[in-house]
């Protein structure tokens, strides 16, 4: 690959069906791309994650992915309430989705620790009152 | 095994994919929580869910599977067929309890995707 590739996105925050739309456009590209199978699907499942969470707990966001010739990055980037403890809210299982979030699949308190999983690096850069964004990378072995 | 032959053990009407029915699958996990489901990365081929939204289908999306099988006699609404006849992923109903269901499925060869077997 010889340029780097740059998708941008709006994440809707009130509609929770579209919750992944961007996520399934990333993977579209990277197949097209022809990278590995189980890279696209960390970067799918990260993402995804990531965007289900600006949709539950921000009111959507932008998502920025840069595909480079060693790394995919993923930039989210909130307005919302942020995240006031960031150690306590990456634990698995914490979680401050409503009940109705949870009655749709989601707010098991496993998005962020399934995004640090699936993820070379990550760092969660939160203001309470103010926004959160995320960096995460996967790298291209 | 096919995912005809899931048709079969579980007797499931098929909403979207007739024409993917020989496709093989592997491995299969059931849950109603899809960030459970995205824990584990590992090929999964079927998800048996009772949770019925669009994201059941982004979940199987994301995961690369072939196949969503909804317990209890649910069925997807149309937005879900239409997206998971656009990614290619088989959608089944059968009138069996979760439980039930992955048993037979269990006893029929399908291993668990998740864990330790």
């Amino acid at each position: 690959m010889s340029a780097n590739i740059t998708l941008s996105f709006e994440i809707p925050g009130d509609d929770f069906t579209r919750a992944g739309e961007a996520s399934g456009s990333v993977k579209k590209t990277l197949k097209k791309l022809g990278l590995n199978s189980m890279l696209i699907r960390k970067v799918a499942i990260a993402m995804y994650e990531g965007e289900i969470n600006m949709v539950i707990h921000a009111g959507g966001g932008r998502a920025e992915v840069e595909v480079g010739p060693t790394a995919v990055t993923i930039t989210l980037t909130d307005e919302g309430p942020g995240i006031p403890d960031i150690d306590l809210a990456m634990q698995e299982g914490y979680s401050t989705a409503p009940e109705s979030v949870r009655s749709l699949g989601f707010g098991a308190g496993m998005g962020l620790s399934n995004m640090k999983k699936y993820t070379d690096y990550m760092k969660v850069i939160s203001h309470p009152g103010q926004g959160t964004t995320v960096h995460m990378r996967v790298d291209i072995v | 095994m096919t995912v005809g032959d899931i048709k079969s053990i579980l007797n499931a009407t098929v909403h979207c994919g007739e024409d993917l029915l020989d496709q093989k699958v592997v491995t299969a996990c059931g849950s109603d929580m899809m960030s459970d489901v995205l824990a584990f990365v590992k090929d999964q081929s079927v998800l048996l869910t009772g949770l019925v939204n669009l994201q059941v289908i982004r979940t199987a999306e994301m995961m690369d599977m072939v196949c969503v099988v909804f317990v209890r006699g649910k069925a997807p609404d149309e937005a879900m067929i239409q997206l998971a006849c656009q990614r290619g992923i088989i959608l089944l109903s059968t009138q069996y309890r979760m439980f039930t269901a992955c048993g037979l499925l269990y006893e029929g060869g399908l291993k668990g995707g998740c864990g330790l077997k």
